[in-house]
């Protein structure tokens, strides 16, 4: 296990991880909205948003699925060392963590039982940017519509058909947060059916 | 502070709460599972809403708890005390000041905000285990949407007593899906439900489960087009403070059959006659 492993955790691990879950709950509430999340510092190449959700809600209990680039010597040993968490392949876990192009494809992923539809998994994705436009969202915890740069379009409308049933989606990028329930209606961006128009 | 874990709980049971209200969240109306911990007050008295507060609590927070509308009843005092000697957080009695509101079956007549948190405590979350007490049954009668059998239980009401009897804990369908008990707040709280721009959580802590309402969710009481859905209330205004659109108790003062109407929403009352409002019944 390499030294560097046993840094980067929370330095005041009750505090800050109520901080971090209370901009992380605002983010699930209130979809589209961007928050900021700090307190862990994860090695390369995962972000400290990314980090700091790992840390607020991964342990021995949740089966951890790196993807890609994430499934590192470096990240393995920080995350069984701050949290203790299984690791596994897509269909068995509970989190899954790394970019999207990584983590496809979606239908690996266990999105819960007609009964147990909380029984489903929830994917940190890492975007490159993480802007308040884009694709158009309607749902529970939006007052009209609200806006986020997704990495896809289709896929979550497909996952949001499912509804109760899907994956539930937090999007990192450096310090700041976003999320997307199974709950959210997504719709085409005006400027990709402008540039449609266009053509 | 106290040499408690902050907010009491340890950091893993929390990170299980916390994992189940995302998912409630995710999922408006539908309960989730959760390990319920025995917690240092006997079940009924809070247990899940206080181990949802606990989870979602800040230090910065400035917390505030109601029992039946009430700042100042045993159950409210206690666990308002619990979590300044637990968490150190800050407590309020004013509604519009509080960031983390638990409450015991009511809704404050004030209107909460964004960035305000509600947390409810709720005795039995199932809508549909006094018609089915199979706990396979109703998970069953949820997922395939099922609900017939709370509309025989509205209509029962009709033909025993000509209108819906039902007064609290009445049913309503979340975004509709789920049919989600609104824990036993009086009906008359439940067009607050709906479109509310804080958060609503809502936590059984002997039944073991979470469940939760995000901003700006649509919730409908259920009624039948020939019987709409009434909120209702005493039809009297506050003896204390004289409004007229708040949620009343009916306090009795003597043994002759003397009574008398007030709020039961004792910061809306108490802000109410701090601002000069009289009923017939103030001293």
């Amino acid at each position: 296990m390499q030294a560097n492993a046993l840094t980067g955790g929370f330095a005041n691990p009750p505090a800050d991880a109520a901080n971090a879950f209370r901009g992380l709950m605002e983010a699930m509430a209130r979809p589209g909205t961007i928050r900021r999340i700090a307190g862990a510092t994860p090695p390369a190449p995962l972000s400290a948003a990314a980090g700091t959700v790992l840390l607020t809600l991964c342990d021995s209990d949740t089966p951890v699925h790196l993807a890609g680039g994430a499934d590192c010597d470096d990240m393995r040993s920080w995350l069984a060392f701050h949290t203790g968490a299984p690791l596994c392949g897509p269909q068995h876990c509970q989190f899954a963590v790394g970019t999207w192009e990584a983590l496809l494809p979606l239908s690996d992923y266990p999105i819960g039982t007609p009964d147990y539809p909380d029984r489903s998994a929830t994917l940190i994705v890492e975007v490159p940017a993480l802007e308040a436009n884009g694709a158009t969202l309607s749902g529970p915890g939006i007052r009209d519509e609200a806006r986020l740069s997704l990495p896809d379009i289709a896929a979550f409308q497909d996952n949001a058909a499912r509804f109760p049933l899907g994956l539930d989606f937090v999007f990192t990028c450096g310090n700041r947060v976003a999320a997307l329930p199974r709950s959210t209606r997504v719709g085409a961006s005006n400027d990709a059916a402008a540039q449609e128009e266009a053509r | 502070m106290s040499d408690y874990n902050f907010a009491y709980l340890d950091e893993q049971t929390k990170r299980m709460i916390r994992r189940a209200i995302l998912k409630g969240l995710a999922i408006p109306g539908y309960q989730v599972p959760f390990a319920s911990r025995e917690m240092p007050m006997p079940y009924g008295w809070g247990t899940g809403g206080v181990q949802v507060s606990a989870a979602v609590l800040t230090p910065e927070d400035r917390f505030k708890v109601i029992d039946q509308g009430a700042d100042d009843t045993t159950n409210a005092v206690s666990i308002r005390s619990f979590f300044e000697r637990t968490a150190g957080v800050a407590t309020t009695t004013r509604t519009h000041e509080a960031t983390v509101i638990q409450t015991r079956h009511r809704i404050p007549e004030a209107p909460l905000a964004e960035g305000q948190i509600l947390v409810y405590q709720v005795p039995i979350p199932e809508p549909l285990r006094f018609l089915e007490p199979r706990e396979s049954e109703t998970r069953k009668m949820h997922s395939l949407e099922e609900y017939g059998l709370m509309h025989v239980k509205l209509y029962e009401d009709i033909s025993r007593h000509g209108h819906i009897a039902t007064s609290y804990a009445y049913p309503v369908k979340v975004e509709a899906r789920y049919v989600m008990d609104p824990s036993p707040i009086p009906k008359f709280d439940n067009p607050k439900l709906s479109d509310c721009p804080a958060i609503q959580l809502f936590g059984a802590g002997r039944e073991q489960r979470i469940y939760a309402l995000p901003p700006f969710t649509r919730v409908v009481s259920l009624d039948f087009e020939d019987h709409p859905f009434e909120p209702s209330k005493a039809d009297h205004s506050c003896g204390l403070c004289d409004a007229a659109d708040s949620y009343l108790d009916e306090v009795i003062v003597d043994d002759a059959g003397g009574r008398m109407f007030v709020c039961s929403d004792t910061d809306y009352c108490e802000a109410r006659q701090a601002a000069g409002h009289r009923g017939k019944d103030a001293a």
